[in-house]
């Protein structure tokens, strides 16, 4: 039993607000209308307002301080000074070193993503096809992993492709002769690529499971390709999973900074370690904070855009 | 739901499976180093010593490990349960509603995503120790950082985590069912129930285990805002790093796996013995109606 | 209309206590930190072996037996918890913004001095520490602390080089040039890992091309830069945790590191100091120093000064060493230290350039940012 049964008789249920009387019969006019899209609207409001005021009070409001923090000094003690207002801190952020720190992270995002998309994608639609308790069982063994340790995995990895590892072992016996991925770029993709692949994945899963796959059964039935029955049917309708995973794994990537320094040997700096160093190392918190705020802003409104592009509203 | 042709087959359906398979390789790959290290008698991971259960009999014994398992747990849980609840709410607000205010909760939504770590990091920090103060001086308490600091933290971020992916399965979803659903006169609480709610339960599972990860690995912002007898697992493993990994690191990780698993397995159990109603719907992809238990 | 007005509501409300949040940040870091209460320079009052509250010891990991910090706890019939933070520049937030709930930290050298500028460690009541007396002369009169107003030695140690002779034989030069000298590094290339840490590495730098590692000269920073630019060509990764690690796995055959991280981790090996050596250069290196100190607000001062007392006891001193393998800077406690740790400590070609070629690390103010800018640009 999934609905409710009919009450036998009496006036019909209002669903609308609750101050409108409304009997039967009651016609569409605008003022129904207007005061029907009214209360929907504050019923919205009252859903969301839980979720709003949590990150507006712990989120929002720390935000600022940090805001606040981006307009300081530092003084000879790593302290901020907080007395004179000044730009100083962005001023930095248009140093060559920055730009090319800037520049190598997101050439590295770039490529996580798209690496994450093009082997998550066809991995989320053999997922959806299965039936439901396979589907279930696979997908929390994708996460199982994820439940032990980041750093563990990522130390894992490190023994994995180095000197004499399994994965040098493996390019032996394929004819490949010794390698050491470590620290190489390599290894810092691929151990980016397989922290956020579940990031990847989840949505688009999630996206794609709710398409009506007899869409893609017509499609076939029209002699379409599987190529052109992805490109044309499966593709736009799974579009909005595609748009959250990308977001969910390219962001986190830009800001990425544990795994190269494991994997990669720390040799070249990324956006997220200096910005670590920053805040750390070099306890210059202005400098830190209007980095971070800067990205965030930039990430915030690429964001935006990119939804636009994709169709749906912000 | 098996539409025969939308099932792959073929040599579409080799590639895919073959993806699938190397996907699962990938993901197990350093987890199975992990287990079998695990079982080394040799203090460097990854060089073989010879079989033991040492490592597994020193966490016995470890009890700062203990400790911080158990912080971590406790932070995990009531992090997911909040961080479902008020994020699916919010995707629910923003995929369902037009209300002023809207574009900015948006783009507030997006925020813990975007924001580096460290900068979330200390923002809290600074957040949390101011707004001790002032209550500890006007109530007079003794407040401190701690587990309430940490799953705070833990929650703002992991909300947008949530909403997120529920927005995901959410859009596009066709509204007509819960519209339907209401004009046969159930109640919106009855149409979010039994229509709304199995219709997206993939996407809030599917949240609620992107929660849990988060918060159980989370390192840099615990560390801010943790206090003294707060430290969760992850912060004490990262500690511990300083002095090298050795398989004990190992041994506590397989033991968090196992009891993972052994937990997810008797919830699936378990639900599909309980039998509810919803548990039919979501699997399907819009359809509701009678159909045979999965 | 209601709902636009729960709306504003909710928005004003947030106006003031954001401004009262940030009135707070504004005013408290004016005055360089919360620390109101030792700005006057008094010192708690504690009579020797009291104890007003449990133990909460900020540490390094690994860096005390947990079973000695737990016959603490058993002799004075409270509790001691640890927690542990992996730089000073980790810890430093989180005393400094107050609240932290800890008693003793365990800041390095020039943390030290930072933390006494901005008054975010208290003052010591030396009475409550008679055990101050033991010690060494060595660690007396340091420049960031000379009379111990502040803080205590608790361990020390040097940053050197680790070689593998198995992979380099035992024929080379006991200097930076095995890292800095193209022609050199350039045979072990891959195999060889410097620390990820600005002073050190840039220091290492310094040392070899003849400078102070505390110049505040821009010329002499840059060229320690370049130095370490092309250097980093050669290198398998600069880290820090696990350098040691990675010369006894075979992973690298030079390793720039701790002292006791690389004594510890070399003994582990089954061929030991016969197939490791750890020195520190000729030209120099850094000599540092951890030490024990009370947070402006720590909730229990007395146990605090009780503890730091205890540990500068002759035996207590001794079982941590033993159990770190760092220098103890306790003379009361050297009668019962390890032969090995002996061994290592006395031996004298561990200091190729002795022990006038090592330096402190300093704090160097305003200049300290080049320091962490200029190893970014080396990295590349």
């Amino acid at each position: 039993m999934t609905i409710a049964e009919a009450p036998p008789s009496g006036p019909s249920p209002d669903w609308t607000d609750d101050t409108l009387p409304v009997d039967d019969g009651a016609e569409a006019t605008p003022e129904f209308e207007r005061a029907a899209e009214r209360s929907k609207a504050r019923r919205g409001f009252l859903i969301a307002l839980p979720a709003y005021a949590y990150l507006v009070l712990f989120f929002a409001v720390p935000l600022l301080i940090v805001a606040v923090y981006s307009f300081g000094t530092r003084n000879r003690f790593g302290d901020t000074e907080l007395s004179g207002w000044n730009l100083d801190a962005y001023r930095k952020l248009a140093e060559p070193l920055v730009r090319d720190i800037a520049l190598r992270s997101l050439w590295l995002a770039i490529l996580t993503t798209v690496i994450c998309l093009v082997i998550a994608y066809p991995f989320a639609y053999f997922l959806a096809t299965r039936t439901p308790t396979v589907r279930n069982v696979m997908l929390v063994f994708v996460m199982i992993p994820f439940w032990s340790n980041f750093l563990v995995r990522n130390f894992a990895w490190r023994v994995l492709l180095g000197t004499d590892g399994p994965a040098s072992q493996l390019t032996e016996a394929v004819g490949l002769g010794p390698t050491r991925i470590l620290f190489t770029s390599t290894a810092v993709v691929l151990g980016l690529v397989y922290g956020f692949l579940p990031f990847m994945i989840l949505p688009l899963y999630a996206a794609i499971e709710r398409i009506d796959l007899g869409l893609v059964e017509a499609s076939r039935d029209l002699y379409a390709s599987g190529w052109q029955t992805f490109r044309r049917v499966l593709l736009p309708l799974s579009m909005p999973g595609v748009i959250a995973g990308s977001i969910l794994v390219f962001i986190p990537s830009l800001g990425a900074y544990v795994t190269p320094e494991i994997l990669g040997g720390a040799k070249t700096t990324l956006l997220g370690s200096y910005i670590v160093t920053q805040f750390l190392t070099a306890r210059n918190w202005p400098v830190g904070a209007s980095l971070s705020f800067t990205l965030t802003i930039i990430m915030l409104f690429a964001t935006i855009l990119y939804f636009r592009k994709g169709g749906r509203t912000l | 739901m098996s539409e025969s042709t939308a099932r792959p087959r073929g040599g579409t359906k080799a590639f895919l499976s073959a993806n699938a398979v190397l996907v699962y390789l990938f993901f197990y790959a350093p987890i199975i180093l992990l287990v079998v290290f695990s079982f080394s008698d040799n203090r460097n991971v990854g060089t073989w010593g010879g079989l033991t259960f040492d490592w597994y009999r020193d966490f016995a014994r470890n009890e700062p490990i203990q400790d911080a398992i158990w912080v971590s747990l406790r932070v995990a849980f009531v992090t997911t349960v909040v961080s479902v609840v008020l994020g699916t709410m919010a995707a629910l607000a923003l995929e369902r509603f037009r209300f002023r205010g809207q574009r900015v909760f948006d783009a507030l939504l997006y925020l813990p995503i975007i924001i580096p770590d460290v900068t979330m990091a200390v923002m809290m920090l600074l957040f949390f120790s101011q707004s001790i103060d002032i209550a500890n001086d006007v109530f007079g308490t003794q407040w401190g950082k701690g587990l309430t600091t940490i799953t705070l933290s833990h929650i703002a971020f992991c909300i947008s985590f949530v909403s997120v992916v529920v927005r995901a399965r959410l859009n596009g979803m066709d509204e007509r069912l819960e519209e339907a659903a209401l004009d046969l006169y159930a109640t919106r609480w009855q149409t979010f129930r039994h229509v709304t709610l199995p219709l997206i339960a993939p996407g809030v599972a599917g949240g609620a285990l992107l929660a849990l990860t988060l918060s159980l690995d989370d390192v840099v912002i615990t560390q801010f805002v943790a206090g003294p007898g707060s430290t969760t697992l992850p912060v004490y493993v990262f500690g511990l790093i300083r002095r090298g990994v050795t398989p004990l690191i190992n041994a506590v990780s397989v033991v968090m796996l196992v009891v993972s698993i052994v937990l997810v397995l008797l919830s699936l159990v378990l639900q599909r013995r309980g039998g509810t109603e919803q548990s039919t719907a979501p699997s399907d992809d819009g359809a509701v109606g009678p159909r045979a238990a999965a | 209309m209601r709902k636009s007005t729960i709306g504003r509501t909710t928005r004003i409300a947030a106006i003031p206590l954001t401004l009262a949040l940030v009135a707070g940040a504004c005013g408290s870091d004016d005055d360089n930190g919360d620390g109101d209460g030792s700005g006057d320079g008094e010192t708690a009052e504690c009579a020797v072996d009291e104890v007003d509250g449990d133990l909460a010891l900020f540490n390094w990991a690994e860096y005390i037996d947990p079973e000695q910090l737990q016959a603490f706890a058993d002799e004075y019939g409270i509790s001691a918890t640890m927690d542990v933070y992996d730089s000073n520049e980790a810890m430093l937030p989180q005393i400094q913004a107050g609240n932290s709930g800890y008693s003793v930290i365990v800041p390095s050298d020039y943390m030290v001095s930072i933390m006494i500028a901005g008054e975010f460690i208290q003052p010591l009541n030396q009475d409550a520490i008679p055990n101050l007396a033991n010690l060494s002369e060595e660690f007396q009169g340091l420049p960031y602390d000379p009379d111990n107003t502040y803080s205590v030695p608790y361990q020390a140690g040097t940053t050197g080089l680790a070689v593998d002779t198995a992979v380099v034989g035992t024929d080379f030069p006991r200097s930076w040039s095995i890292v800095f000298d193209p022609e050199f590094a350039g045979q072990f290339s891959g195999q060889i890992s410097l620390l990820n840490d600005p002073r050190e590495t840039l220091g290492a730098a310094l040392k070899y091309l003849g400078y102070s590692l505390n110049t505040t000269s821009m010329d002499e920073l840059n060229e320690a830069r370049d130095l370490v630019a092309s250097a980093s060509g050669n290198l398998a990764a600069f880290n820090t945790d696990s350098a040691d690690e990675f010369l006894t796995s075979g992973e690298t055959a030079i390793a720039h590191g701790f002292s006791g991280d690389m004594f510890v981790q070399i003994l582990e090996t089954d061929e030991g100091t016969d197939r490791y050596v750890y020195f520190v250069p000729e030209e120099g290196g850094t000599r540092w120093i951890d030490n024990m100190a009370i947070p402006f607000d720590a909730p229990s001062p007395c146990t605090a000064h009780t503890f730091i007392n205890w540990l500068m006891d002759g035996e207590q001193g001794a079982a941590l060493a033993n159990w770190n393998y760092y220098t103890t800077p306790n003379e009361a406690a050297k009668p019962f230290l390890d032969e090995d740790l002996l061994a290592f400590l006395d031996d004298p070609e561990v200091l190729a350039g002795g022990e006038e070629s090592l330096e402190l690390i300093e704090d160097t103010g305003d200049f300290e940012i080049n320091f962490s800018d200029a190893f970014t640009e080396a990295k590349g």
